[in-house]
């Protein structure tokens, strides 16, 4: 690509672009609104950097070329929106497991069921934490810019390869059709993480704990590079063979969640406005909090004392700058977003009665309004 | 005797899953004797799996191995496959594995020619769940699900795969193991999507429930039903019966999908001057 | 500074397009902020057709177009709907070719045969950039010169020709309204 240069990209093309600057050279994809523009910019770009890309017959085998991909050494990603993550979540489940990085991008729609395709919603925030069976956890970025749209998605193969794991971005509809400027940073300047890979010639343990920093993510081989070894979805041990132990078992999967609860801190990304002297605090992420910026900003003009919280990693969640910021006083937390209250719960349970937290909530399909945020505001006064 | 085949094997691993009698160590060793006699470099090779009776086997080969989920293994495999063509990538699976829940990954691999090796390890039943009828088991077989006889029709699944352009058919029996062996050396040797239809013996949960009392039983039967293609083809519809067709049905040169998407690749690099 | 422009037709007549130029030019060749929406969804069938485009010096907050201070409307459907979302003290730009009609309005309206003069220029198609060229031409939000690279890097290049002599056209109409000059064609007026 040329030098840095500021230009116009819709969210979904940006989310392509930010992949293919982190090194993403696989994409299987499935068309689904309002998703649709990633798998197809895919494809046309991907074989441009020599990458691969393919149309699968289903969500489900997308998701299952993605692991397979990302196995045989290659940054992989699928994208969808509510009815297609709903069958993804099973091999999403595999990948966190097997410990495979991939990205998997939402572009969240209208539900329950196929609901309103062509219009946004924040109705999967709690799918993507617990959409599957069994005990993981996940990483869940949400972008509410363009520009953030490409970060993230560079941020999301980053986290993938360094904990092995997979790495949900969940946009909405509103930030994947917005179109924006982008200035794009030179190659140079940006950070690119890779997986760690054993030591050629040594004995390989593909789920073995190692030493020191990051020593819980154990390095990942790619098949083909002579290690010969095993992935499945069993519960197994460091050898990655089954096991039906508990003493083997449990050790793996606890390991499997603490890498990323243990480096919440580190993860959390989140950005405050006015939250130092704030009384009251609006807590929101994607669209919807431009929507509770421009209601914070607004307020503030006339001497109300409101933050605002926008919430960037939504898992693991923040819960440390939630309490950091109620640890003063708060008359009380607004939650704009577009589904019933889902964010609102988790921060409910954060603050533990140490204030209100009243939702700001729409659901079919209408971006909120900051007219909506400064109401609510109003009536805590 | 052929070579030590144990090196293909994890041995460390064994004793295997498996049910005394059951035909799946027969395919198992099958493929692995395919590969030893290909030459093949076993860096080079990748086994998928998904889930079922079969799809245990992988765990016990010395490859790079995949175990993935329910029906998936094509899907996986494509991954792997189109991540780096230079790999041989085959597929055990079951026939409820591969039928059934993955149906729809099986024929739309045949359909686009990707240079995989499937190996149903088919037994007409879901082993691992004790015995349900999956969609090869044929009319009024008893199955755990079909306490009073299977009441749907089966699936003929080297004439689906055929049907959805797949590019090599074959299938065997673990009667049949030399045959078996020389139809997966085929099966791994074409350049496309390549289909063998194994069929291995459940004592356990297939046998017994219909008059097949042990594993000779059901090899028994394999041996006295299984004809030669070219003899299924002379036999009158009246004469055939129970028994069915072995061999190669079909083994034509298509061009493969990774090959083909190579060339988009190629395209795609000199629009942009990138080569 | 914060200026929301919405442009509205019919599906066909390029106003979607037309805003992504808009946005495309603002975005790459300015030190402005940029948000252009659309209408998705069976709207974009045939039927009603709607680019929205904000220009801010400050990044944009909340991204879609409430009350635009600049309203261009081509078609008599597409004005009936909007005309009275334009924000107090806006102007309203109606292609009279198709639009008869102007609901009173709290800001100022402005007429022009857009779609006529296409016409008359060799294609109706070219419209949209007309219509383009008054946005630009009126509000000075972006040069002629860069609405022109703009088109020549989203357009074809068969098209070029035509589109910049439609653009260049609506440029010079629009300028002429922003320097209060004649009002061409007919209306009702707020």
């Amino acid at each position: 690509m040329e030098e840095s240069r500021s230009r116009l990209y819709q969210g979904n093309e940006a989310c392509v672009e930010g992949a293919i600057a982190a090194g993403m050279r696989f994409f299987a994809g499935y068309p689904i609104t309002p998703s649709t523009e990633i798998a197809e910019l895919c494809s046309v770009r991907l074989p441009q950097v020599g990458g691969t890309f393919i149309q699968m017959e289903d969500e489900i085998a997308s998701m299952a070329a993605v692991c397979g991909a990302s196995l045989a050494g290659l940054k992989a990603m699928t994208a969808t929106s509510g009815p297609g993550f709903s069958l993804k979540q099973e091999n999403i489940g595999f990948a966190a497991e097997a410990e495979i990085p991939c990205v998997i991008v939402n572009v969240q729609r209208v539900g329950p069921s196929t609901g309103m395709p062509t219009s946004p919603a924040q109705g999967d925030l709690m799918q993507a934490r617990w959409g599957r069976h069994g005990d993981q956890e996940i990483v869940v970025l949400s972008p509410a810019y363009v520009d953030e749209v490409y970060s993230l998605t560079i941020e999301a193969f980053n986290i993938a390869e360094e904990l092995r794991t997979p790495v949900i971005l969940l946009m909405d509809e509103v930030v994947g059709h917005l179109r924006e400027k982008v200035t794009l940073p030179k190659p140079g300047d940006l950070v690119i993480k890779d997986r760690k890979k054993p030591v050629p010639g040594s004995r390989y343990l593909p789920y073995a704990p190692g030493e020191g920093e990051d020593g819980d993510v154990p390095p990942l081989a790619a098949f083909g590079d002579g290690f010969r070894f095993h992935v499945t979805g069993l519960t197994h041990g460091p050898d990655g063979f089954p096991t039906n132990s508990p003493s083997v078992g449990e050790p793996q999967i606890k390991r499997i969640n603490s890498k990323i609860s243990s480096r919440r801190e580190k993860l959390c990304k989140a950005e405050e406005l006015f939250t130092e002297d704030a009384d009251i605090l609006v807590v929101s992420f994607g669209s919807s909090a431009r929507s509770a910026k421009k209601a914070v900003k607004d307020l503030r003009a006339v001497g109300v004392k409101v933050g605002l919280l926008r919430l960037i990693t939504l898992w693991p969640f923040p819960e440390h700058v939630i309490q950091r910021i109620a640890a003063g006083k708060l008359k009380a937390v607004i939650v704009p977003e577009m589904n019933l209250g889902q964010l609102a719960r988790e921060v409910r349970r954060c603050l533990d009665g140490r204030a209100p937290v009243i939702g700001v909530n729409r659901v079919a399909g209408k971006l909120i309004e900051p007219a909506d945020v400064i109401r609510a505001v109003q009536e805590v006064k | 005797m052929g070579s030590d085949l144990t090196k293909y094997l994890r041995v460390e691993k064994l004793p295997h899953i498996w049910c005394a009698g059951c035909g799946h160590g027969i395919v198992t060793q099958a493929i692995v004797r395919a590969i030893d006699e290909l030459g093949l470099d076993p860096a080079k090779v990748t086994i998928v799996s998904g889930i079922g009776c079969s799809s245990r086997a992988p765990g016990y080969m010395n490859f790079d191995t995949l175990h993935t989920t329910h029906g998936r293994a094509i899907a996986f495999a494509t991954g792997v496959k189109l991540a780096r063509p230079e790999l041989k990538v085959i597929v055990i699976t079951g026939d409820g594995d591969a039928a059934a829940i993955g149906g729809n990954h099986l024929i739309h691999a045949a359909r686009r020619n990707i240079d995989l090796t499937v190996v149903c390890y088919n037994n007409s039943i879901y082993g691992m769940t004790s015995g349900q009828y999956s969609p090869v088991t044929p009319l009024g077989s008893f199955a755990s699900t079909a306490p009073y006889g299977m009441v749907e029709r089966p699936f003929d699944l080297c004439e689906l795969v055929m049907g959805a352009g797949g590019t090599f058919v074959a299938r065997s029996t673990t009667y049949h193991a030399r045959h078996l062996t020389n139809v997966i050396k085929q099966a791994i040797q074409h350049k496309g999507f390549s289909f063998v239809d194994a069929l291995s013996q459940c004592p356990t949960y297939f046998g017994r429930r219909n008059n097949m009392k042990d594993a000779l039983a059901m090899l028994n039967w394999y041996k006295e039903n299984a004809v030669s293609r070219d003899d299924w083809a002379k036999m009158p519809p009246a004469e055939r019966g129970s028994k069915f067709p072995i061999g190669v049905f079909r083994d034509e040169e298509a061009p493969e999908y990774c090959e083909t998407y190579r060339k988009v690749i190629e395209k795609a690099m000199e629009e942009v001057g990138a080569k | 500074m914060r200026k929301e422009f919405r442009l509205a037709g019919a599906g066909g007549q390029g106003l979607i397009s037309a805003s992504i130029i808009l946005a495309e030019a603002i975005a790459s060749r300015t030190d402005l902020y940029v948000a252009q929406t659309q209408s998705y969804g069976p709207e974009s069938r045939g039927g009603s057709s709607r680019g929205d485009v904000i220009v801010s010096d400050s990044q944009v907050d909340y991204p879609e177009v409430t009350n635009p201070e600049y309203l261009l409307v081509m078609t008599q459907d597409a004005c009936s709907t909007y005309a009275k979302d334009l924000a107090p003290g806006g102007v309203l730009i109606a292609d009279s070719t198709y639009v008869k009609e102007i609901p009173s309005v709290n800001g100022t309206v402005k007429s022009y045969p857009i779609s006529e003069r296409a016409r008359e220029m060799g294609r109706e198609i070219v419209a949209n950039m007309i219509g383009l060229g008054i946005l630009a031409g009126l509000t000075g939000v972006v040069s002629l010169e860069v609405l022109e690279e703009a088109v020549m890097e989203r357009l074809p290049k068969s098209t070029w020709d035509l589109n910049k002599k439609a653009l260049r056209h609506g440029f010079e109409v629009g300028m002429q309204m922003a320097g209060g000059g004649e009002e061409v064609g007919e209306g009702t007026r707020a």
